[in-house]
């Protein structure tokens, strides 16, 4: 029980953000695994334009992305920016606006993408009042979370709140440039940008989505949960600092390798594949420094189940990132682009990268906020297994696809015409629709899992009054 | 703030002072941004209308939408056309179908001539996709007749066995029923040249019209505005 903790800081906040990502995570897959379905078994659409793939889709990113991703940023960010500040939340108010508006935006989402009210750009679906409200909501949680760093009583600024920061900043230019749009009515409205120029705008949106949102926020996230697991300091500074400046400044230029061979000039596809192949190097440092963290402490993978999430998770952090730069070599990307290959990618990272350290982070947040032992330490074991094997089965089924679609899709025959018609190539990705969506509903199966184990956590926790506990208990300094 | 701390060098003073890091942060994740994205506004090259005019359709005064023919050029879609992209979004078919053809022999010779620049220039937003769970749809217009795509639409495995699509029988029952004079007009807003009478046409030319009459119109101008030139280099 740490007591001084829950008295000193503001530990509410971070248990409901927690709590409510774990919900958001298994509403989350489990949409993703119903679309993935939907590919493998086409009925499954039943005419009703509610239930369509083209609806749900954006659903499943949105839920996902915004709900589970923005949950655990905001639960982790408040949790860590206040003990390694040493101060309590700038202001609590602030933070409990940001908790609401977050969540109503969510519902805001859930009732608007299934009715087709969306602007038609990927991971930025959601229309304009709405885009209004997350502009808001935004900037009052970067605010608050500045004013604490400023009023810290630490001496320096740890390095999981520099990118927590950058993470806060660049999504503001993203978000507001990219949301840029005239509106015809409430729900309606056309992007100010259109074709090419919309493209580039469009696509530095999509890959710094996953840039600074998944990747640079959940690098906060791994720079103090994975210290904190296994209580270890951060192997390198130094390599923490080219880590953080290298990603901050090369990540933005990516977006451009989305589009190589497109109608974008080439100068500037060719510029976005030279960065992303450099930035495998400040990737790979990230990576080294947190599994080597762990170094002389790695007996403790046999025994801390939230260490296993959060070293699986570097490894699949590592493997995207090794990925990530050979796909947007120009003859590779000819070959994996607007296929299967792209959406396994993405889904290592997702699902291996994201939602792994998530979860770890969200099993000590439980921990360490509710003052109690989780309930089933069993149950954290079998969701590392069934979270692990379920991404692997995903992430196979679509690199087979994927490669397979490229290759069918350019094959010609002995006559000089082409051996496949677009067709012939859909009805050979039915095994790995059908393969991928298991690997979903395995995934689903963990997330299942976890959040029994956090809600009956919660209810062990309400029983003992061990909140309550910590509030009062008199702390000896 | 209990800083006592004499910072010694840039990075330490961006680890003292929290809104030295904002501002830092700031410049730092602008620049590519600002590399990639503010040129393609001013450089001439990035349409290829720029060096071959004739590919946008030269309109002369009191022309309307309707004295286009195919092949004549580059124009602003008619109203039943824009209604029905409107729909194509809605129903998010741009997540598995691309409009763009990549400038490859296998892709010339299953979707037609490579995609240009200056045939999404009016596309706000563009529908250029990312993925092909279903064939890139560029030049589709013309390919299978109206009643073949109101079947396909319908009921998509009535006509090809494999497909995955989802079925859209509502379309047909649905009139249309847009606010699309509204529409039009934020498009010349935006730089899209629609005339008043354009405008002011665009509700008539909707009038007893249901939504797969919209959809079908659309997906039958695709990539027929424009007779592209094979033996032609576009693009360098």
């Amino acid at each position: 029980m740490d007591a001084s903790a829950e008295q000193k800081y503001n530990l509410k906040i971070v248990r409901w953000f927690t709590v409510m990502a774990a919900i958001y995570l298994l509403v989350g897959t489990t949409v993703g695994t119903y679309v993935a379905s939907e590919l493998a078994w086409p009925f499954l659409n039943f005419d009703l334009p509610y239930l369509t793939f083209g609806r749900l889709r954006p659903l499943h990113t949105n839920a996902v992305i915004f709900a589970f991703g923005g949950c655990i940023l905001m639960a982790a960010s408040f949790y860590s920016v206040q003990r390694t500040c040493g101060t309590s939340l700038w202001s609590d108010k602030l933070a409990w606006f940001v908790f609401w508006g977050w969540n109503l935006i969510i519902v805001a989402a859930v009732i608007t993408l299934p009715l087709g009210i969306n602007q038609s750009k990927e991971y930025a679906e959601l229309e304009w009042p709405i885009d209004l409200a997350i502009a808001v909501v935004w900037l009052v949680y970067m605010f608050n979370f500045i004013m604490t760093m400023v009023i810290r009583k630490s001496s320096h600024i740890y390095v999981s709140n520099w990118f927590f920061l950058g993470m806060m900043v660049m999504i503001t230019y993203l978000h507001v440039v990219n949301s840029l749009a005239v509106p015809v009515s409430l729900t309606k409205s056309y992007s100010l940008f259109a074709g090419v120029q919309d493209a580039m705008i469009q696509w530095w949106w999509g890959h710094n989505a996953v840039g600074f949102y998944l990747t640079a926020g959940f690098l906060g996230i791994m720079y103090y949960f994975v210290p904190k697991q296994a209580g270890r300091p951060v192997y390198s500074y130094r390599l923490s600092v080219i880590h953080f400046w290298a990603l901050m400044f090369g990540y933005v230029w990516l977006g451009a390798h989305h589009l190589q061979y497109t109608a974008l000039p080439d100068w500037t596809g060719s510029l976005g594949a030279a960065v992303s192949i450099a930035m495998i190097i400040p990737s790979w440092g990230g990576a080294v420094n947190g599994m080597m963290t762990l170094s002389g402490a790695w007996d403790k993978l046999r025994t801390d189940y939230v260490l296993r999430f959060l070293i699986m998770s570097l490894a699949f952090y590592a493997m995207s990132t090794f990925e990530g730069p050979i796909m947007s070599i120009k003859t590779v990307n000819a070959l994996s682009h607007y296929t299967d290959w792209t959406v396994g990618h993405v889904h290592s990272g997702a699902l291996g990268w994201v939602a792994m350290v998530g979860i770890g982070a969200l099993y000590h947040m439980m921990k360490h906020t509710f003052h109690v032992e989780l309930w089933s330490t069993k149950l954290i074991n079998a969701h590392f297994w069934t979270a692990t094997i379920g991404t692997v089965v995903y992430v196979v089924a679509m690199w087979v696809s994927g490669i397979m679609q490229g290759l069918m899709w350019r094959a010609y025959d002995e006559y000089g015409t082409l051996a496949y018609t677009f067709a012939e190539s859909v009805e050979a990705m039915h095994p790995y629709y059908a393969m991928r969506a298991i690997g979903g509903m395995i995934f689903v199966a963990g997330a299942l899992l976890m959040v029994f184990n956090v809600l009956m956590t919660v209810r062990k926790s309400a029983a003992e009054g061990s909140v309550q506990k910590a509030r009062t208990a008199t702390v000896t300094a | 703030m209990t800083n006592k701390v004499k910072p010694k060098g840039l990075q330490e003073r961006f680890e003292v002072n929290a809104w030295a890091l904002v501002i830092g942060l700031m410049l730092v994740l602008s620049v590519g941004g600002i590399v990639e994205i503010v040129p393609l506004f001013f450089i001439d090259s990035t349409f290829e209308h720029n060096k071959n005019p004739e590919i946008l359709w030269q309109r002369q005064d009191g022309q309307t939408l309707n004295d286009h023919k195919p092949g004549d050029g580059i124009r602003p879609y008619k109203a039943l056309e824009l209604a029905g992209r409107d729909i194509y979004q809605r129903e998010g078919c741009y997540l598995c179908h691309s409009q763009m053809i990549r400038p490859f022999r296998d892709e010339k010779e299953r979707y037609g001539h490579y995609s240009l620049a200056s045939e999404s220039m009016y596309d706000h937003p563009f529908q250029w996709g990312s993925k092909r769970t279903g064939p890139d749809i560029a030049r589709l217009g013309g390919k299978y007749s109206d009643s073949w795509q109101r079947k396909h639409l319908r009921a998509p495995r009535s006509v090809v066995p494999e497909s995955v699509m989802p079925n859209y029988p509502w379309l047909v029952e649905t009139p249309l029923d847009t606010d699309i004079a509204a529409r039009m007009g934020v498009m010349r807003l935006m730089g899209v040249p629609y005339t008043d009478a354009d405008i002011a046409e665009a509700p008539k030319e909707l009038e007893g019209k249901n939504e797969e009459d919209a959809v079908v119109a659309y997906l039958q101008v695709m990539g027929t505005m424009v007779k592209l030139d094979d033996t032609k280099v576009y693009r360098e």
